[in-house]
């Protein structure tokens, strides 16, 4: 499997990052030689393995369904690049 | 008058409970050692000081009213500069939280400002702890304390080298894939990461979560253990952390390991280390078996495989944890005509190179058509690590490996990611498998500090302590400080 200029222009799309044209090149070939090496796992026989997301055998997790405090929305919105009228502010999203 | 940075967190609580000196004497010589070195070394985004005197002042106040302090009371230390402090910037040293000011505190903030620790600020990383060095951090570079030419390890390379440059007494820093471990073992100082879900992870920016856990690095082992007991336990705001009481880690500091069995791992013992590192290592475990440990040499077979392991499932972590960084909430944002250029102006303005290589792998290895092949294989192999831990320590109580192949190398001498990856090749198949290992010095090469790492049973952290107390006791490693700012 060898990645591409393309596959990469597409995967950054998916990252929401911009690769600039110059820079597409040498990313191109910084991934492939680490997905290269990561080719060796082909050699890992895990027929019938469970796969291991997480190592402590919790699940479901669950706490009283009880009302706490909560952060007031003036230090909610502290750190927000942009705000107007106690709301984030963002780009415009839909047309119209 | 011996200076009082050069003490360890016990000596200094032994001084402040008899009265020899006060906290903020303690705190004042701890600004005075940074003035005169904090140029060289460059540990600390973020200095704290006025926030530290009032700290200190408040363990003062209680000592005249005659009340208990904790051990840790008075004490100034560090943080990694990814976890969150109420009011004060956490960074982690990106240009994407340059001016964030968390309005919470960590878990390990609140536990250790209860215990009256007193906090010098927030310290130097890999940006977003990815990578082996420091030098991935976007404000400046860490230097090591040893020798100014060469890296402090990374990505907590702040946290060791303030506690080797003795700028801070204890400090934290956070372990993915082995960001504790090999800057102490680089630094010269002892660091824990302890089991996955002993310490909460609330308030820790979030790098790849099933890997990530917080520890202390200090200056010997008795004080790793009473930053263990600050910062240990259940915590509702963590779902991950473990239920169950947590033991008094300082019970665990005795100097004997009669009966204990000790398994090497050959894997671990790779092509490419350094001769002295092994010779280095070798030689504790000789010593370890002269005072009554049982050493067996042991096979872990899938250990060639955890590197790789760890390269997909990490960044593919990463990828979808560092989704959040929108421009949005909080953090950089850049002007974009639509929403999506002001997301991806954003997020490349934001992210340095090494976080923005780890991302578009992580979604490449998450993506349609990919997923199978390079995510599920690598949690699979995961599975087969994990069962070789298992296996180990069916048989052993500990094993003994070197922290890191090689001790410090020269800043800018690793450029190629690849190589730099290799760096963590004998810790990270401890995060993989969630158990908790600590590294101590063991020996110098070039007047560097070469690492030991000793890795336990999940929450066998008291073994570890015990090993790591038997042989720091039986030699003068921990006697040792970096030759900084001596004349």
């Amino acid at each position: 499997m060898k990645i591409t200029p393309k596959d990469v222009a597409h995967v950054a799309l998916l990252s929401r990052l911009e690769i600039p044209e110059d820079q597409v090149e040498k990313v191109t070939g910084q991934l492939n030689a680490i997905l290269e090496y990561a080719e060796m796992l082909n050699k890992v026989n895990t027929d019938g393995v469970e796969p291991t997301a997480h190592v402590i055998p919790l699940s479901n997790v669950m706490r009283e369904d009880e009302v706490e405090v909560s952060l007031a929305r003036e230090l909610a919105l502290a750190n927000a690049p942009e705000q107007d009228n106690g709301y984030f502010k963002v780009p415009k999203i839909v047309e119209g | 008058m011996v200076d009082l940075f050069k003490l360890t967190a016990h000596e200094l609580h032994e001084r402040l409970v008899n009265k020899d000196v006060s906290a903020v004497e303690i705190t004042k010589a701890l600004f005075n050692r940074i003035d005169a070195v904090e140029q060289d070394v460059r540990c600390y985004i973020t200095q704290t000081r006025e926030l530290a005197l009032a700290q200190a002042q408040a363990t003062d106040e209680k000592i005249q009213r005659g009340d208990e302090i904790s051990p840790l009371a008075g004490i100034p230390g560090a943080i990694k500069d990814n976890m969150c402090t109420k009011g004060i910037k956490t960074t982690c040293a990106s240009k994407m939280l340059e001016h964030f000011v968390p309005p919470y505190d960590a878990t390990v903030v609140e536990r250790l400002a209860d215990a009256n620790a007193v906090f010098l600020g927030k310290t130097n990383m890999d940006e977003f702890a990815m990578g082996s060095s420091t030098e991935n951090s976007a404000f400046m570079q860490t230097r090591n304390p040893w020798n100014l030419e060469t890296v402090p390890g990374g990505s907590s390379g702040g946290s060791a080298a303030a506690v080797a440059a003795s700028t801070a007494i204890w400090s934290l820093g956070s372990d993915t894939g082995g960001s504790i471990r090999q800057p102490a073992s680089f630094c010269g100082t002892v660091g824990l990461k302890p089991t996955y879900g002993r310490v909460s992870r609330f308030g820790l920016v979030a790098f790849a979560s099933s890997l990530d856990q917080i520890g202390p690095i200090t200056k010997d082992v008795t004080d790793c253990a009473l930053v263990m007991n600050a910062i240990s336990g259940h915590d509702l705001k963590d779902s991950t952390s473990i239920p169950g009481n947590v033991p008094d880690f300082t019970k665990s500091l005795v100097n004997d390991v009669k009966g204990l069995k000790i398994g090497l791992p050959r894997e671990y013992f790779v092509a490419g280390m350094n001769p002295e590192v092994e010779k280095a290592v070798r030689n504790a475990v000789a010593q370890l078996e002269k005072m009554g440990a049982q050493c067996l040499e042991i096979s872990m077979p899938h250990t060639e495989y955890a590197l790789t392991t760890y390269y997909i499932i990490a960044p593919a972590e990463a990828s979808s944890n560092l989704a959040r960084y929108d421009g949005v909430g909080f953090g950089h944002r850049a002007q974009g005509e639509d929403i999506v250029s002001m997301y991806k102006k954003t997020r490349s303005e934001g992210f340095g190179p090494e976080v923005q290589r780890r991302i578009v792998l992580g979604t490449y290895a998450l993506s349609s058509g990919y997923y199978d092949a390079y995510y599920l294989k690598a949690l699979k192999v995961r599975t087969l690590i994990k069962q070789d831990f298992d296996k180990a320590f069916e048989k052993v109580d500990v094993l003994l490996t070197p922290t890191s192949p090689t001790p410090a190398f020269k800043a800018g001498d690793i450029s190629d990611p690849l190589s730099m990856y290799l760096q963590d090749v004998c810790t990270l198949p401890i995060n993989l498998a969630g158990v908790p290992a600590l590294s101590m010095p063991c020996g110098y090469v070039d007047g560097l500090p070469i690492g030991l790492q000793i890795i336990g049973k999940p929450l066998g952290e008291e073994t570890i302590l015990r090993v790591a107390y038997t042989f720091e006791q039986n030699n003068d490693y921990y006697k040792c400080l970096a030759p900084l700012g001596e004349v």
